[in-house]
């Protein structure tokens, strides 16, 4: 029988056959951070539990580490409490520890491919939805709740559900200034944020074969927001080439077969699909949000909708919240929206080739002076150190942006780092939901290159034209 | 764990879409290291004003639909982030069955785990059953029948055996799955072998 490379690598992962399409599969990768495993490390010392397989894992703080001043003590307790158990947990259990102070810290979804621990054809989970970035090496990765973390550690398994197989292709190829953020935002405004539920995408076509590692990552990690439990690329020689000599990478005569095993996992010609969309890539402009969903995106050529333009009664109420929400108006031109503050990072959008991108936008110019923040925080100490080796911090910080250190940062807020209620925010993140980046905050979501436009002109305007 | 296998009570509705879980427990209160705590910052921007003043009579502290332990809501519901003090926190404001089009998958699995019943009914299904809680009728859920009804509405849903038997039991799902200690063993000494590199050590 033909298959697809979801159904290949879930049918080497099933430990046992449970029936009804569920099968306790077996997970060889583990990513842990201080938000989602307190409680389950609990869970296991309540229950005199022990630690499966500690070599599949690696924890790393991420979510409310500070992103300056870090010599300091930490301004707030509670994120204290969550650092402080972290560190607690991996020295009594015997795990892998990356601390704030190394080079290789940052955001999961960074550390896990630099480190080479994300591989094709594994099984990866983190107790987080954007988990899903590492299937852009062909890797089963998905986020997981603290239980299924703690199932995890116990026992190297889950018990799971075999999602649907679905392929979204991007064909032709993109214009210049169009970026693999503008190709996810343009997918999850095709298909809506319920768009891939219950199914795991598949990525393909030349777009995707053309798309760089970094930007494969960009748009798996945004399945998420199309609702899909995982995303997908196939493996090809510039994956292998991106992972050949990182620490956890096969070596010597084990990389051979290892490459060998990765290449037959891309689908069987002719699979089949329960879901197929096709986008066109030379179609796709810079894209922008206007709304508090992913899915609420235009081109930047575009106009905020109409309400009326919207067929589902349900949705035309949750737009007309939404604008009330983010202060836009009916019909306003997408270009006519200022911006407060800009944010570049989050596992979406903080690797090195997204810094040479917005170094690249504001190389000579200048920060808007009605911006009142412009911050880049790189995904991990290594893209940093890549970052400064190149004197691209200094572009950048001779712009007018803050250079900091490592995290997630004002994705979500859980640090120091916020926007103010009714700020707009061009962010390179991935979620524009109410109060994500604080309380009251607009979040629209963005592209690198389109951010940095953003803070040079003080409004968004079309990359293409700056 | 508590076995779960009726629930009979009034309803809230909130028919709202693609509520997402940032909606339902924002990020800033994800700090605990703790399971409990969530409750009281459940559904913070519906409930409590910027300034962090209760909103006089919302659906989820008002005295119309106080004790519900049902909630009615609109598709796509539990979308967003993975994070488990979603389902803690609904949890802790009483309600042990969510009836909605749709749920996002991570959420809806992390329900279970937490004694938590996601019903999916087609839309003209959770209207009707809107209709029928802002009345303030009783609505009966019996998961072993996998029916929902109350006045003159009778619904019957699908629900995933394993889960099901989960719920009913009140299992412990690591314990179970600690049972199949001999597959997971004979599974690793395979691999070892076809893929040596995953393992150190
Ligand atoms: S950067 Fe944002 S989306 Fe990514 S892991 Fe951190 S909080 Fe989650």
């Amino acid at each position: 029988m033909l298959k697809t490379m979801y159904d290949k690598i879930w049918g080497h992962h099933v430990v046992e056959d449970r029936g009804n399409g569920m099968a306790l599969l077996y997970i060889d990768r583990h990513l842990v951070h201080e938000v989602t495993s307190p409680q389950a490390f609990d869970g296991l010392r309540a229950a005199g539990r022990k630690i499966h397989r500690p070599d599949s894992i690696i924890a790393v703080p991420d979510h409310n580490v500070p992103t300056k001043d870090r010599h300091l003590p930490n301004p707030d307790p509670m994120s204290t409490a969550q650092l402080t158990a972290l560190e607690a947990n991996v020295k009594e259990f015997g795990l892998e520890y990356i601390p704030m102070d190394d080079v290789r810290q940052g955001i999961v979804h960074v550390v896990g491919p630099e480190q080479g621990f994300t591989q094709p054809g594994v099984t990866l989970v983190c107790g987080d939805s954007h988990t899903s970035t590492h299937g852009a090496f062909g890797a089963l990765a998905f986020g997981i709740g603290t239980s299924e973390v703690e199932h995890v550690l116990a026992t190297q398994t889950l018990q799971l559900k075999k999602s649907k197989n679905m392929r979204v292709s991007v064909t032709g190829i993109l214009s210049k200034g169009c970026t693999a953020k503008d190709v996810a935002l343009a997918i999850i405004g095709a298909i809506g944020t319920g768009g891939g539920t219950a199914h795991v995408i598949e990525f393909a076509g030349p777009v995707i074969e053309a798309l760089t590692m970094e930007g494969r990552m960009t748009l798996c990690n945004m399945s998420i927001e199309a609702g899909a439990r995982a995303g997908l690329v196939a493996p090809d020689a510039k994956t292998f080439e991106y992972v050949k000599g990182r620490p956890y990478a096969p070596k010597g005569g084990q990389w051979d077969a290892a490459v060998a095993y990765w290449a037959s996992l891309s689908s069987d010609d002719g699979a089949m699909f329960d879901k197929e969309i096709v986008i066109y890539g030379s179609e796709i402009a810079p894209q922008v949000t206007w709304g508090t969903s992913p899915e609420d995106v235009v081109p930047i050529t575009g106009y905020v909708p109409q309400i009326k333009s919207f067929a589902d009664p349900a949705k035309q109420e949750a737009v007309e919240k939404a604008l009330a929400y983010m202060g836009l108006a009916e019909g306003q031109a997408m270009t006519d929206v200022k911006v407060d503050r800009v944010f570049i990072g989050s596992c979406t959008n903080s690797r090195i080739e997204d810094i040479r991108e917005v170094a690249e936008v504001v190389k000579g110019r200048k920060v808007a002076s009605s911006i009142i923040e412009a911050l880049v925080v790189p995904g991990s100490g290594l893209v940093k150190y890549q970052a400064e080796e190149e004197g691209l911090d200094q572009i950048l910080v001779e712009a007018g942006f803050e250079w900091r250190e490592p995290g997630c940062s004002m994705c979500l807020a859980m640090n120091p780092d916020k926007a103010g209620a009714g700020e707009h925010v061009a962010s390179t993140s991935n979620r524009n939901f109410v109060g994500r980046q604080g309380p009251g905050a607009r979040t629209h979501l963005v592209s690198p290159a389109m951010a940095a436009a953003a803070a040079i002109a003080g409004h968004f305007v079309d990359v293409r034209d700056l | 764990m508590e076995k779960f296998i009726k629930v009979s009570s009034i309803a809230t509705p909130f028919p709202r879409v693609n509520i997402d879980t940032d909606i339902i427990i924002p990020a800033k209160h994800l700090k605990s290291i703790k399971r409990t705590g969530f409750g009281e910052h459940a559904f913070e921007t519906i409930r409590f004003t910027a300034e962090g003043a209760r909103i006089e009579d919302n659906i989820f502290d008002g005295e119309k639909y106080k004790g519900a332990k049902i909630l009615i809501t609109g598709d796509n519901f539990g979308c967003g982030s993975s994070r488990e003090h979603a389902p803690w926190a609904i949890a802790e404001l009483g309600f042990r069955c969510i009836i909605a089009p749709s749920f996002a998958d991570i959420f809806a699995g992390n329900c279970v785990k937490n004694n938590i019943l996601t019903v999916e009914l087609p839309q003209e299904q959770v209207d009707a059953l809107v209709i029928a809680a802002e009345a303030g009728h009783q609505i009966h859920i019996d998961l072993n029948e996998q029916t929902v009804c109350c006045e003159n509405a009778f619904y019957e849903f699908e629900y995933n055996p394993t889960h099901k038997e989960m719920l009913l039991g009140g299992l412990d799902e690591v314990g179970q799955t600690l049972q199949s200690g001999a597959a997971i063993s004979a599974y690793e000494d395979k691999t070892k072998m076809m893929t040596p590199w995953l393992y150190r050590g």
